[in-house]
């Protein structure tokens, strides 16, 4: 069969399968007064829609901030504004001023699911497709095998078709952004990355290693010449992009800083619900947010994510590389994702979507991560009633990608990548020879303990005097699995170039 | 343990195929479903709360038992797990109860009873020879196989189990293992007993290759080589699977009721949605001529019938111009139409190729020419015939013009607007597969389809876009609402006549040819 019916295949199976999830229900269905995030979206579609562009983002007696105010980038605003428009088309209740808060029915449900869908299929799936298509070295089945994996992670299926988000935008826009650096179009690959940040302030997780590899290009240009040009190009594409994001709120200063204070609520607190990083887990010990103040947290926090994001960006700043920079994305959102300063549960996707992008050089690997961090999101799943999708698409990934990469045979050191780590460990450690085995029963150790976990917290109510039991119990497993994948992450990058340096000499 | 991994080759190809449709069934668990599901909550509740003795007269529900025994008696069973899941869908006068708990277990039902299908289709594949070791497996003939037939868009849909059992004697009757065949299908027919329409082609075919053990040289029968022993025993199965059915309702005198309530032909010629068959065709030239004759002052006005084709119950249909058709024109028509096919059988028998193509005429035949057929039923005609499409290029041609088509006729059946683009997208997923796969299994040969062919299927897309985007916004929708289905009907109609004459005539004439080598 040729190449390009497969792909054709692959996608159509991928968009079934979101579109099938989003037949289930969304978050907040049913449940006044707040709702959830699907009112959200609807509500920002009424706001942008009815109310002047610089009452968006400020508390006015039509714009109460408290209920669902606007806190994302102008980007999300912008399109909420598009959606409202179409939506007005349609049916103007849907976006009416105030009496529309907490609409639901059918129709609008449609409505609300096939702009996710349209989003997806304009922004996402043609940057995966691409991005796989660009890949080297590999075979076309291979290529179609990967973009089917990639297409079918479940975690951001159902987010953002079940759940409903739009992550797959600022996502998409950012894949756009490597794939436009993987074929050396700088310049528009900062646009992209500029405008994925403007979608969400969240994106900034993955900022540094966008900073750092093309800071490295140009110091390997030479400083002072090709390189310099590069650099004034490029500082000159992200000033004029951000520009043009901001444009209608560059009016005043006040205007700006409104903004800034809605994307960044310092005092939102350390970590919201049970998320599965070092914060939520640690407070099982301790309670942090009690022994130490607001401001401490907020310095702690940032100095611990700024230590574990040095050495991954250093290097990629010293020595840059494609494949450098893609590890580097992965290890610097998952520090975030683990250090900083109040994190959501569904950040781990800006971690997910960099690790499918190396699914092909460490199919195991990145399995094992994609599977853990669909798991962390279980709690929040099982809020929105969200079990089906789960407990099907969860499994059916897991069987993709053991038919496409055979990945239980891929775990002796050289198909993790950590050859060149075996080698400098060699004198000290005996126990390698069986390194292959011990890692394989240790993935379905965990495997079972997930599935384990999710059936208790799925199927028995939780013992009246710890009511966090299966959440705090999912994030503290999860948290654990995420640790031990920075540091692998970070072995990676750290030993990667040592090896390449030897084979030079050699 | 962690599943055996996918180095397996063609086994585990399979696995992948048979899971991935699992698990899109159980995600499709909250999609729309069709009256079907109440017919069988409503049969569930019969057979578990009344005796053997009112199953065939209860009709609180307009929804009345209509399936042989057998299929009453696997309600029965699954009522006993139903229980455990909400015992109000069990409550007779529950009229439309659909509790959470019940779609639940419906679906489930449908999906784990669709495990023997898949075993079915894992044997049949397995009869698969390869002509040649391809590298890929994607390539594969059994494999491109497997995909047509788990993945077939029709089955997705149509939530019940259809035509589940019948696999499971393709294979049998590859083997040549002639009794259990006979067995299975006795047994299948006191399922569901619309496989009476394929019945000639089992039959003549048992007889003739089971019950005359030798040929002629020349292939015709050996009249000599008759076995009395191996008629006995078929008619013995026969008759005991009749009687484990029948025999209670005998016993009980209720034998005319069941046969009443098995072959409703108080029904009309067709169902509220014509199924894409000769009526449909029939239909529509009665309704051109009668507006023909409206126009023209042949006909009075006053005198014409108010018959409305577009009531969402089955009623019946008077013709105006033309005869209308009564139950027995129909039963004549659909013998006339078997006949060739099964003489086909019964003087060049072929082995199991021959069978399989005389029961998928028979299939076809029956849908084109039948009382009160419904569209599902050419599923009964593409299944097998997917077995022929992975043998001969020109059967290859003649099963995608069937399968688009008829499963394009199917799209009426779920018409609400959050499963649009599910079954427009498993659609285009089943035909561009198909399509491709084939195209690269029989690269060598000449094209599949002829440019008259191509354009005819690629006319599905502007009449699907027709009927389900711009129809709605015009003004027609208030007074002429049953237009989209009409012309959906009339249309693949044409096309699944083209591929019934193309099949029979591929069918005839290669017989000629093969005599023709003989000599």
């Amino acid at each position: 069969m040729e190449k390009w019916s497969l792909m054709t295949i692959t996608v159509l199976l991928a968009l079934t399968v979101r579109w099938a999830v989003s037949l289930g229900s969304y978050s907040g269905a049913g449940k006044p007064p707040m709702y959830g995030d699907y009112e959200a979206q609807r509500h920002w579609q009424e706001i942008t829609y009815n109310l002047p562009i610089r009452q968006w983002y400020f508390n006015t007696s039509d714009n109460n901030l408290l209920y669902w105010g606007l806190d994302y980038p102008p980007l999300t605003a912008y399109h909420s504004f598009v959606c409202a428009y179409i939506a007005k088309l349609i049916n103007p209740d849907w976006v009416a001023l105030h009496t529309s808060r907490g609409y639901e029915s059918q129709p609008h449900k449609l409505f609300m699911r096939t702009t996710v869908f349209v989003a997806d299929l304009l922004v996402y799936i043609p940057a995966v497709i691409l991005y796989c298509f660009s890949l080297k070295e590999t075979s076309a089945k291979k290529k179609v095998s990967s973009a089917l994996c990639i297409l079918l992670y479940p975690g951001l299926i159902l987010i953002d078709h079940g759940h409903f988000q739009y992550n797959s935008v600022s996502l998409g826009l950012a894949l756009w952004a490597v794939l436009c650096l993987s074929h050396d179009w700088d310049l528009l690959g900062s646009v992209a990355f500029c405008l994925a940040l403007n979608y969400k302030q969240m994106e900034l997780y993955h900022s540094l290693p966008f900073f750092c590899y093309l800071l490295g290009k140009c110091f390997k240009k030479g400083l002072k010449g090709k390189g310099l040009v590069l650099l004034a190009k490029l500082a000159g594409t992200v000033l004029v992009s951000f520009a043009a994001c901001w444009l209608p709120f560059g009016t005043d200063v006040e205007q700006i800083m409104q903004v800034l204070r809605r994307l960044f609520p310092i005092d939102r607190g350390l970590f919201e619900d049970k998320v599965a990083n070092i914060w939520c887990s640690l407070s099982v010990l301790i309670k942090i947010k009690n022994v130490i103040s607001p401001r401490t947290q907020l310095k702690l926090s940032f100095a611990v994510t700024f230590l574990s994001l040095l050495p991954a960006c250093i290097k990629l700043t010293v020595q840059p590389s494609l494949r450098a920079f893609k590890f580097a994305l992965v290890s610097c959102a998952l520090s975030f994702f683990l250090f900083s300063f109040q994190v959501h549960e569904k950040s781990i996707l800006l971690v997910s979507v960099p690790v499918c992008l190396i699914i092909n050089e460490i199919p195991f690997m990145a399995t094992w991560f994609l599977l853990v961090s669909t798991f962390s999101l279980l709690p929040l799943l099982l809020k929105d009633e969200l079990l089906l999708p789960y407990a099907v698409t969860t499994p059916a990934f897991l069987a993709v990608c053991l038919a496409s990469f055979s990945i239980l045979e891929k775990t002796s050191a050289e198909d993790l990548q950590l050859k060149a780590f075996s080698l400098s460990l060699r004198g000290y450690v005996s126990w390698f020879k069986s390194f292959p085995r011990i890692v394989r029963s240790l993935f379905l150790l965990s495997l079972s303990l997930m599935g384990v976990l999710s059936v208790l917290s799925a199927a028995l109510p939780p013992p009246q005097r710890l009511p966090d039991l299966f959440p705090v119990a999912v994030a503290t497993v999860s948290c654990l699995h995420f640790l031990l994948f920075l540091l692998y992450f970070n072995v990676v990058i750290l030993w990667d170039s040592k090896n390449k340096g030897q084979k030079k000499i050699s | 343990g962690g599943g055996g991994g996918g180095g397996g080759g063609g086994g585990g190809g399979f696995r992948a195929l048979a899971l991935g449709v699992s698990f899109l069934k159980c995600l499709l668990i909250p999609a729309y479903y069709s009256t079907d599901f109440e017919v069988h909550r409503n049969w569930l509740a019969i057979t578990h709360n009344l005796p053997l003795s009112q199953w065939y007269f209860e009709a609180t529900s307009e929804w009345t038992l209509d399936y042989p025994p057998f299929f009453a008696w696997f309600e029965y069973a699954l009522s006993h797990i139903a229980k455990y899941f909400d015992p109000q869908m069990l409550v007779v006068e529950n009229l439309n109860y659909a509790s959470r708990a019940t779609i639940f277990f419906q679906r489930l039902s449908v999906i784990l009873t669709d495990t023997l299908f898949i075993y079915a289709v894992h044997e049949c594949c397995r009869c698969i020879k390869e002509k040649r070791a391809a590298k890929d497996i994607l390539e594969k003939p059994a494999f491109i196989l497997a995909v047509l037939l788990l993945w077939n868009f029709g089955l997705l849909i149509v939530d019940r189990i259809l035509s589940n059992q019948e696999f499971q004697f393709c294979f049998v009757f590859f083997q040549k293992r002639y009794l259990e065949g006979a067995l299975l299908f006795a047994v299948l027919l006191h399922f569901k007993h619309i496989y009476i329409y394929v019945a000639p082609a089992y039959g003549i075919y048992l007889l003739r290759s089971y019950c005359f053990t030798a040929n002629n040289a020349d292939g015709s029968v050996k009249w000599r080589s008759f076995s009395f022993l191996h008629v006995t025993l078929l008619g013995l199965i026969v008759c005991l699977v009749s009687a484990l059915s029948l025999g209670p309702f005998l016993v009980l005198g209720q034998l005319p009721q069941v046969i009443s309530r098995l072959f409703p032909f108080k029904r009309g010629l067709c169902h509220a949605y014509w199924a894409p068959n000769f009526w449909a065709l029939y239909n529509a030239m009665d309704k051109a001529l009668t507006i023909l004759g409206l126009k023209c002052n042949f006909l009075d006005g006053t005198k014409i019938p108010k018959a409305s084709m577009t009531g969402g119950l089955v009623q019946e249909f008077q013709h105006t111009v033309l005869p209308s058709v009564t139950p027995l024109a129909t039963l004549i028509c659909t013998f006339i139409a078997i006949l060739p096919s099964v003489f086909c059988l019964w003087f060049k028998p072929q082995g199991p190729r021959g069978f399989v193509q005389c029961l998928v005429l028979c299939a076809l035949s029956s849908f084109m020419f039948g009382w009160h057929v419904h569209e599902k039923a050419i599923l009964l005609a593409i299944l097998p015939l997917s077995l022929l499409s992975i043998q001969r290029a020109k059967d290859a041609g003649i099963y995608l013009i069937l399968a688009t088509t008829g499963h394009f006729s199917l799209f009426p059946l779920l018409f609400t607007p959050p499963e649009l683009p599910i079954k427009i997208l498993l659609m285009l997923l089943f035909t561009v597969y198909s399509f491709s796969s084939l195209k690269s299994l029989f690269r060598r040969e000449k094209l599949l389809l002829n440019w008259l062919e191509t354009i005819y299927l690629i006319q599905l897309v502007p009449l699907e876009i027709f009927c389900e985007i711009i129809f709605p916004l015009t003004p027609w929708k208030q007074h002429f609402p049953f237009v989209p289905l009409l012309l959906t009907s009339v249309y693949c109609a044409l096309g699944i006549t083209y591929a019934w004459l193309k099949l029979y005539v591929s069918v005839l004439t290669e017989r000629t040819s093969v005599r023709q080598k003989a000599e």
